[in-house]
């Protein structure tokens, strides 16, 4: 019996090492955000290729789409990036990029090298628009509907679980939405 | 060519400790002379290894290395030089190998200090010590390898994050992993014993300094990561209850109970089999913290890397180490003989109060920061769990064990005379209850707590001094005699004066700063004053101010007292060039009765500035009574007793009539 009393810290650990497992298989990169239900905040960025589309808030308003923040020299970027093709291809929604405290000719030649799916990109080299949206580390990606209010953040590289089993789901219902 | 070499001899290291966890741990049980001496010098071959790995990161990024990814990711040619080398450890990879670093220092330290140790106790020490070094090793090399190169290199890194850049917190994390890794050696001692068999005062003994050098270090630790978060995070806050500050804040408070219960094993051989569980459970906490940090279980503030791999990784370590401990604690501990009765009420009864108040103590802080994860396996929302949860368990623990802390030193061992005790303490009591009452007169209608804080930390200060006053006879002796008493005292017993002096301060400070802290916050143009606190505030003008690698918009602020200038205050706002962060960098005036904490915000749209003042009461008192708990831990250590280390086993410490109460 008195035995029994020194298995109480081993057991007391197991319970613990079972929650600790489980905190980790849970998405721990989804984060309350503050923006999340309200407005899209302010924000004006030129074109990060010369010629093309640069981006700022009007842009988000009247349809669903993914906002992502990403850098040339992030390598998770590099890790999630093939699933925006697929994500252009398949959800039907546009994939607006900002190119987050990069620099212009590594961001264009990354870009050359891993495909580019953004509908839109916007230069953000010192970090204007990233203090707005709260941006702590790239990637970030974000969902936002008809009216150009955040609906959804993700921090961390997006890989397909996570994009078919919230993101995808959120788009449809965020569609049809009015 | 320098990062491969110090690649290299990470890996070599890696093979040094496997060697080094078997040999001795097979010799020991054979008794092999020499299969046990292995231990030694690989610890020290370990160590050098280690070292130059760690040299070998440190150059690149004091060369701004960019080929190297993790230079190239955290460092910048514009940083000072300071922040260079701060940065080898402000990074996931960089600190886990100053993690492993500071560990195979200790390993070598057992080596070198250890000639005492009967061999097969240390020949198992080194091994255990080893087999924690084979886990980080694994980790670092399998998951966060800091030498991975980058091609092509940048022509620039990317900086170090500007909140870091600073001298207080490029010293924390070396201080505070010197306390956490240090208790690694009492673990490595409890798990020797228990595999040995036997726990014994001369056990305790050689534990103790061990623990002491890490509970000192440690508390230097929590003190530094506490004072910068006050001046440089722009709130005044000195304690948040975040998840990481608990995650050190835990093997603090087991730790400072694990101190106090190997002083029973030392003199009386009692509470064996408890000592060693706190001894276990010490370095499992740091252990946890370690894993609570990285592995973006919770959200913090503080987290580095978010990678779940490396989560299930370092879970995976969590559990062979502790799961390990506590399968051989349930097996061996019981096998153990108890040692000397005693009565409730006698030194080692208030030692177990204290121990068990503690513990408490940790369990709480334990409970806030994982709840959110429990609750969250139990199907409810994300929740944080926030001040007023540890205000309503945390502080009233403490209340009893700053009552038992004034009683407890004066009672003897075995048996005591507690109204004996208690009569020589009317005097404590008494002032104790003129503070509290001065205290809430003063204050009167503002938290009662801070009343009591205070009467608390008055009981305190005057029941040590009552007790080192009678130790060394004041007033019953002449005072040259009385002096040379004090001078004569072991440094074990100044130690525990000095500790638990610092102890008063730091309740005072942490209460008077919470609970009455002044602040405005307001625009201002230039030429405009507030007052605040007793005191008036001009913002005398705004100004540009050009750094190393910032631009800085910096505030005067002429602060008077009856219209007579006492200061003048520079607060800061920088913008960091490399990655456009901003930090405030608030001005402060210190003194023994509070500090004035100005930070200059943003400017309005009409030409003033968002201003923030605050008049923190106390403030300097946590600090410095943490610079008096440390330096309380170091004269301890310097007892002549733990230097000239343990005698041999059979005999028993100092006769009594001589024996210090720690």
């Amino acid at each position: 019996m008195k035995r029994l009393v020194f298995l109480v810290p081993l057991v007391v650990f197991i319970c613990l090492a079972a929650y600790l497992g489980y905190g980790l298989t849970r998405d721990s990169r989804i984060l309350p955000s503050t923006l999340i239900n309200k407005p899209a905040p302010n924000f004006d960025l030129p074109a990060l290729i010369p010629g093309g589309a640069g981006l700022k808030t009007a842009d988000l308003k009247g349809h669903v789409s993914l906002v992502n923040v990403f850098a040339s020299w992030c390598v998770p970027c590099r890790a999630e990036h093939p699933i925006w093709a697929t994500v252009a291809a398949e959800a039907k929604v546009p994939i607006y990029g900002i190119n987050w405290k990069d620099k212009r000719e590594q961001a264009t030649a990354w870009l050359k090298e891993m495909g580019n799916p953004y509908t839109r990109i916007g230069y953000d080299p010192d970090n204007k628009a990233g203090v707005e949206w709260g941006v702590y580390g790239a990637p970030e990606t974000y969902v936002i509907d008809r009216k150009g209010r955040v609906r959804y953040k993700v921090v961390g590289p997006v890989f397909e679980q996570t994009f078919n089993e919230k993101i995808l789901p959120l788009i449809r219902q965020l569609r049809k939405e009015s | 060519m320098i990062s491969e070499l110090g690649h290299f001899a990470l890996i070599l290291a890696l093979c040094v400790a496997v060697a080094q966890a078997i040999v001795p741990m097979v010799g020991a049980a054979r008794r092999d002379a020499n299969l046990m001496a292995v231990g030694s010098s690989a610890s020290v071959v370990q160590f050098l290894l280690i070292a130059s790995a760690f040299a070998a990161l440190m150059h690149a990024f004091v060369t701004s290395d960019f080929s190297v990814k993790l230079v190239a990711e955290n460092s910048h040619t514009l940083k000072p030089m300071i922040y260079k080398i701060a940065g080898v450890w402000g990074n996931h990879e960089g600190s886990m190998l100053l993690w492993v670093l500071i560990l195979s220092l200790f390993g070598t330290l057992i080596t070198l200090f250890g000639g005492n140790l009967p061999p097969t106790l240390k020949a198992r020490v080194l091994s255990v010590q080893a087999m924690i070094s084979v886990g980080f090793l694994l980790f670092i090399v399998v998951t966060s390898n800091p030498f991975e190169r980058l091609f092509p290199p940048p022509v620039e890194g990317n900086g170090l994050n500007p909140l870091l850049q600073d001298p207080g917190l490029a010293m924390h994390p070396p201080v505070l992993y010197t306390g956490y890794v240090g208790f690694s050696i009492a673990f490595s001692f409890a798990v020797a014993a228990l595999i040995e068999g036997r726990v014994d005062a001369a056990w305790a003994r050689w534990v103790r300094p061990w623990t002491l050098l890490a509970w000192s270090f440690l508390t230097a630790g929590i003190a530094l990561g506490s004072w910068w978060a006050y001046y440089e995070l722009g709130w005044g806050g000195f304690w948040y209850w975040d998840p990481v500050e608990n995650a050190s804040f835990m093997p603090w408070l087991v730790g400072t109970a694990l101190l106090h219960s190997a002083i029973v094993v030392e003199r009386r051989d009692a509470l064996k089999t408890w000592t060693i569980l706190l001894a276990i459970l010490t370095f499992s906490l740091s252990l946890i913290g370690t894993f609570l940090v990285r592995s973006g279980v919770l959200t913090s503030v503080h987290a580095f890397a978010n990678d779940p791999g490396r989560g299930v990784f370092i879970l995976g370590l969590l559990v062979i180490a502790i799961g390990g401990s506590l399968i051989l604690y349930a097996w061996r501990a019981p096998q153990l003989k108890g040692g000397g009765l005693f009565a409730p009420v006698s030194r080692e009864g208030a030692l177990l109060l204290n121990n068990l108040i503690l513990a408490t103590a940790a369990a709480t802080v334990f409970l806030g920061t994982l709840y959110p994860l429990f609750l969250e396996a139990a199907g409810g929302g994300k929740v944080s769990v926030g001040p007023p949860y540890y205000n309503a368990t945390f502080v009233p623990l403490m209340a009893p064990l700053v009552a038992a802390l004034g009683v407890g030193p004066l009672l003897a061992w075995k048996r005591a005379d507690l109204p004996g005790a208690l009569s020589r303490l009317k005097f404590a009591a008494a002032a104790a209850l003129v503070g509290l009452v001065v205290t809430a007169w003063l204050t009167w209608g503002r938290s009662v707590l801070g009343a009591i804080a205070i009467g608390a930390a008055v009981w305190l200060v005057v029941a040590v001094v009552t007790e080192f006053a009678g130790r060394i006879r004041l007033g019953a002796v002449p005072l040259g005699q009385s002096i040379s008493r004090a001078l004569g005292l072991p440094r074990s017993a100044w130690g525990m004066t000095l500790a638990h002096f610092g102890l008063a301060g730091v309740i005072a400070g942490a209460a008077a700063a919470s609970l009455w802290s002044d602040e405005r916050i307001i625009a201002m143009h230039p030429g405009e004053t507030t007052t605040i606190a007793g005191y008036s505030v001009t913002l005398a003008g705004v100004a540009p101010v050009k750094g190393p690698n910032y631009t800085s918009r910096q505030a005067t602020f002429k602060v008077t007292r009856d219209h007579a200038l006492v200061t003048t205050l520079y607060p800061e706002r920088r913008r960091y060039v490399v990655s456009g962060q901003e930090t405030t960098e608030s001005a402060i005036w210190t003194r023994a009765a509070g500090d004035l904490y100005a930070v200059i915000g943003d400017p309005q749209k009409g030409g003033g500035y968002v201003v923030r003042l605050y008049y923190k009461p106390l403030v300097v008192w946590i600090w410095l009574g943490a610079a008096v708990m440390v330096l309380g831990g170091l004269m301890s250590l310097s007892d002549r007793r733990l230097r000239v280390g343990a005698p041999t086993r059979r005999l028993r410490g100092a006769p009594a009539g001589a024996a210090p109460a720690e």
